[in-house]
């Protein structure tokens, strides 16, 4: 047979523990365990405060957006500075790349001003696996969405704010509404539901947003609004963004909401206490109506405040893997440079 | 020059050959095999015991860099590496740049591959101007300049009039045409094949019916306009069906497959390989296996290897910005050959794909070793053991996802019109 070179996981280190976070699929739960848990450490129980740390002192992490986005680059900036490092933002479209500079030159000369971790949004899927791939080994790559693969941090905060409204992940109904197909956010919420074992995964809406393997991903698709909502704890709003409405996948966006639009009345069919979600930012009156976004069972804007801590937490852990990574490595090197001399002074004592 | 070959094991299945002979050669051409002929003194004798004796190969799909994509090969570095991979005739589809669609860039491609004197080029020409689909090429002139066929090469016409007009005058002049079938709406600006790899990565994706609706409606075309058609890399499941539908009715039509379309799949993705990014997507294990089936039983026949050199430039890109391609010359032979040792072909089934099938389609008398043809051939050493490096790829193009793999048999020395253009251990 032929030999297949396969890949370790490359978000890994050599002692198993995050290096980079650029998706949840190959992930243990453990390891978005230790995210909440840590992203817990970081919120002040009573007033969901967010203090500051000096966990990230002296650490300088850029901020590379290919892509526009005004939330996630601002919670990750906030949590950098509540991390004490150093902060960078790069608005990468309208710079280097456009003048011709190749994407890896335009990292390594990044790299060469001393970055130690750079937080990547780009429109192609894969794009934070390529720097990952291409980064000096000391450096950490965070995906901060890439394409419609993947985007790991949102979809941690959201099972943070699960976690924290619903106490548990596990067991819980969830259903996903909107456009799945091109949602990044999509793929990773459902990567990080059955990880942490939700009992079941439900996506809504109609066939031309739905991903054509939905098996592969491991969800029940509904194309019925109501029978989707039927009995779930957890209600997840998707953007629905204009450039779809353009195309040729929905008619109109007065019969997207008619159809999928979550109003009070639609969300009667979820469980009295069910919450509901949303990555933002919303468009009212197109797949979500005022009335609920600012009602008593939405809780979108607790997301933004989680958003923060989980930041944080990922970023943290990052950085003291590497720590620690370094301390066993140095330890290894003193045992070899410890039993050498030992050799040494053997050979000339005979 | 003449040349014996002794004690090699001959197999070609144009003349239904596989057994231990010697092999006569003079002035290029293949003078006899068991028995010399009058009055034969030979130059130099090699002795093959332990080796097999192959026509040289055909691949009906290479390119080669030339015109237009020199950073990525030249037309010398290429057909050396062809020749390394025992091809010594090759097709060059008309994507070139400028485009093959005059006879000035054929004759020019075929100059230059006169000067490197390594191997047969064929240029094939553009079937409409500038592969814009939009207006008919002079193919009566490019016949006459050499081309031995007409493409698209990956741009597909779109629009079926003009399909349609372009068929029926390829076939009032007796051309071959060669057709992709890929419909560009339903492409959709997709990278990777529609199904669970792509649905996980959130790759925009292709589905399988961007390939089987083209190909429906050019069979349909292909029959009313009477041409002698051709489709090239074909990589669905589906499309082998409907091949083997349209050959029961009588339709004289032909097919071939990519070499890695009958490896890889969707699967090898995972990680994101730019070097997994090809033209048609690799597909679903269900649609390799029918693709396998398809060679084994004769539905597809020719093997390609659709040869794409490419730069660090053009692939060290994520997924989606990388351009499509593999380097495949080198690994043509070889990964056919492991079809055997995965006992989905015979020996000399394999052989065919490669050779006589290919050269009936174009219509030309090399992959054989018959008398009287050229000496266009290969000694191959089924018991020599490697493994595939980017070091020892002689193509510009390091673009192989194969590099790693181990393979049993090595082609030992090429030889092209009469001269050895390859040895392997003077590399």
């Amino acid at each position: 047979m032929s030999a297949r070179l396969t890949r370790p996981n490359i978000q890994l280190n050599e002692q198993g523990k995050l290096k980079h976070f650029l998706t949840l699929e190959g992930l243990k739960p453990h390891h978005l365990t230790e995210i909440l848990d840590t992203a817990e450490s970081f919120l002040n129980p009573h007033t969901n405060e967010i203090k500051k740390v000096p966990l990230l002192r002296g650490k300088t992490i850029m901020n590379l957006f290919f892509e526009p986005s005004t939330r996630t680059r601002t919670t990750f900036e906030i949590a950098e500075k509540r991390l004490s490092a150093d902060v960078m933002n790069l608005n990468i479209s309208a710079s280097a790349t456009k003048k011709g500079e190749s994407l890896l030159d335009t990292m390594w000369n990044l790299e060469a001003m001393q970055a130690d971790m750079f937080v990547i949004r780009h429109s192609e899927s894969g794009a934070a696996h390529f720097f990952a791939e291409h980064v000096a080994p000391h450096v950490h790559v965070l995906n901060a969405g890439d394409g419609q693969h993947a985007h790991p941090t949102q979809a941690m905060l959201d099972m943070f704010t699960i976690r924290k409204l619903k106490g548990d992940v596990f067991d819980l109904k969830v259903a996903i509404v909107g456009d799945i197909l091109h949602s990044r956010v999509a793929r990773s919420q459902i990567q990080a539901l059955s990880l942490l074992e939700a009992r079941e995964i439900r996506v809504i809406g109609p066939k031309t947003l739905i991903p054509p393997f939905p098996e592969a991903l491991g969800v029940h698709v509904y194309h019925d609004m109501e029978a989707g909502l039927e009995g779930v704890d957890v209600v997840i709003m998707l953007r629905l963004q204009n450039e779809r409405m353009q195309g040729a996948l929905l008619p109109s966006e007065q019969e997207y909401f008619d159809l999928y639009g979550l109003t009070e009345r639609r969300l009667t069919y979820a469980k009295p206490d069910a919450i509901v979600m949303h990555p933002g930012p919303i468009n009212r009156g197109v797949e979500i109506d005022s009335a609920v976004a600012d009602g008593p069972q939405s809780v979108i804007l607790q997301q933004v405040t989680y958003g923060i801590a989980v930041r944080m937490a990922v970023m943290s852990i990052i950085m003291s893997n590497a720590a620690l990574l370094a301390q066993s490595q140095a330890e290894d090197t003193i045992e070899t440079t410890d039993s050498e001399q030992k050799a040494a002074t053997q050979e000339r004592s005979e | 020059m003449k040349i014996v070959i002794q004690n090699g094991r001959i197999i070609d299945p144009s003349q239904n050959l596989d057994r231990t002979a010697n092999l006569y050669i003079a002035r290029g051409h293949i003078v006899g095999i068991d028995t010399p002929p009058e009055g034969f003194e030979p130059n130099q004798t090699i002795d093959a015991q332990g080796k097999w004796i192959l026509p040289g190969l055909v691949d009906m799909q290479a390119r080669l860099g030339e015109p237009g994509h020199n950073q990525t090969g030249h037309i010398a570095s290429e057909t050396k590496a062809a020749v390394a991979g025992g091809i010594t005739s090759l097709c060059c589809p008309p994507d070139t740049d400028p485009v093959t669609d005059t006879q000035a860039v054929a004759e020019l491609i075929q100059r230059r591959a006169r000067q490197a004197a390594t191997a047969f080029v064929m240029p094939i020409g553009a079937l409409t101007q500038g592969l814009k689909g939009e207006r008919l090429s002079e193919m009566y002139a490019l016949k006459q300049g050499g081309c031995v066929a007409l493409s698209q090469a990956n741009q597909p016409i779109q629009n079926p009039l003009i399909l349609k007009n372009a068929l029926e005058y390829a076939a009032s002049h007796n051309l071959l045409v060669l057709l992709r079938c890929e419909n560009q709406q339903l492409k959709n600006h997709g990278v990777a094949h529609t199904g669970a790899v792509s649905t996980r990565l959130g790759l925009p994706s292709i589905p399988a019916s961007a390939e089987t609706t083209a190909l429906a409606r050019d069979l349909i075309l292909v029959e009313e306009a009477g041409v002698r058609a051709h489709f090239s890399q074909i990589s669905c499941a589906r499309s082998v069906e409907m091949i083997q539908q349209a050959k029961q009715r009588g339709l004289p039509v032909t097919c071939d497959v990519a070499i890695h379309h009958l490896f890889l799949t969707e699967m090898d993705l995972l990680d994101f390989s730019s070097l997994a990014h090809v033209s048609p997507p690799l597909r679903s294990q269900a649609d390799r296996d029918a693709l396998r089936m398809g060679v084994k039983t004769g539905i597809i026949d020719a093997i390609v290897s659709d040869h794409t050199p490419l730069g660090r430039d053009e692939k060290q890109l994520p997924f989606g910005e990388s351009q499509p391609g593999i380097s495949g010359l080198e690994t043509l032979l070889a990964l056919t050959l492991k079809l055997v040792d995965e006992k989905v072909l015979n020996l000399s089934q394999a052989i065919q794909l490669l050779t006589e099938h290919p050269a009936n389609i174009l219509g030309l008398n090399c992959g054989s070793l018959q008398t009287g043809s050229n000496a266009d051939l290969v000694i191959f050493d089924p018991e020599d053991y490697w493994t595939l490096s980017s070091e020892t790829l002689l193509s510009e193009g390091k673009n192989s996802p194969f590099i790693g793999w181990e393979f049993n048999g090595k082609v030992e020395m090429t030889f092209f019109q009469g001269r050895p253009v390859y040895l392997a251990n003077a590399v």
